[in-house]
């Protein structure tokens, strides 16, 4: 008999080296206040949590907490991205300031975008980014397109993850296309994580049950009409998808019921 | 009269003004922040050394929420 399935550290996900008991990782954006963010963090029982680098205002805010205030550093890893980069370069200043403001804090987020409409991926600018980066000493988790041949040219060049996108970033429109996420995970060595476009939770189950590492989202989560409640919802569903992936599912019999009482022994 | 932009914002320029100066005159010192001039980051342990001149960039960051 296969042994019983015990929570997280049996199945860690494994990042640049690092271990993590869950595979949801969240955003901390869009949120209505700093109170929903950590209860709706809290209720997804997530690890890994996104931050943005922005210019501090210059109003006065004197003892008004900030974000990391409300992130206990000892609970959550930060993943620090270059949202809103177009650039190479833009990404490459975001990040080292990241690592400075988080004290030598080497694992990030890049991503350098294409357009405003669709905030897809600038790949050639990604690529640059990406080598910069690593060189620099950083550990490289890179929302991409979900193209494999790119996934496995990133993963070759030294990025701890990488991170295709299911669907338009914050669309929640879903997977668009779990053929090519089948391929980046049959190719890839290193984890996989669905970066972008999970609307709920069967979104966030399916990624997990076609064998991605784990799932990355924010607002699935904060735009909830419930957040605290969606992200309960979601640390399930990554939790009940994978579990799913590894047991294995039956073969499908299209077109043909196949009972599940015995035929034989019927009453008379 | 010397200045220097901060975040896109103008702010006097004492005589032998380092970023520390800056930052304690404007209730930062103690923030979570990271500080760029010109385009270089100031670390942390530079702060009281790095001085200012006349029309340096100065960029002040902080962690926001994103995804």
């Amino acid at each position: 008999m296969n042994a019983p399935y015990k929570e997280s550290l049996t199945d860690p996900l494994v990042i640049g080296g690092q271990y993590f008991g869950s595979r949801l990782l969240v955003g901390t954006g869009k949120y209505r206040n700093l109170t929903e963010t950590a209860r709706a963090l809290d209720a997804s029982g997530a690890e890994i949590v996104t931050v943005a680098i922005r210019r501090m205002p210059l109003t006065a805010t004197d003892g008004e907490p900030g974000l990391l205030d409300v992130l206990p550093p000892k609970r959550y890893t930060l993943l620090p991205n270059s949202a809103g980069c177009y650039t190479a370069d833009d990404a490459v200043r975001t990040l080292r300031l990241a690592r400075e403001l988080l004290d030598g804090h080497d694992l990030v987020k890049l991503e350098v975008l294409g357009d405003q409409k669709t905030l897809f991926p600038n790949m050639p600018e990604t690529l640059r980014a990406a080598e910069v980066l690593i060189r620099d000493g950083f550990r490289v988790m890179v929302y991409c397109s979900d193209d494999p041949i790119q996934a496995r040219v990133l993963e070759n060049m030294g990025c701890v993850a990488v991170m295709p996108l299911a669907s338009l970033i914050g669309s929640g429109m879903g997977i668009l296309n779990p053929w090519n996420l089948k391929i980046i995970i049959a190719e890839a060595k290193v984890p996989v994580i669905v970066d972008a476009g999970i609307g709920t939770a069967s979104d966030a189950a399916v990624a997990m049950e076609l064998g991605c590492d784990g799932v990355l989202m924010n607002t699935a989560i904060a735009h909830a009409r419930n957040p605290v409640l969606m992200a309960t919802a979601m640390r399930h569903a990554v939790s009940a998808g994978r579990l799913a992936f590894l047991a294995g599912r039956m073969a499908s019999v299209p077109y043909r019921a196949v009972a599940s009482s015995p035929q034989t022994g019927l009453i008379e | 009269m010397h200045t220097v932009n901060v975040n896109g914002q103008c702010e006097p320029l004492d005589t032998d003004m380092k970023v520390g100066d800056l930052l304690a005159r404007m209730a930062l010192r103690d923030r979570r922040i990271a500080v760029e001039r010109n385009g270089e980051i100031v670390p942390r342990s530079a702060f009281d050394q790095v001085l200012l001149h006349d029309g340096d960039r100065i960029e002040i960051v902080i962690a926001v929420g994103g995804g």
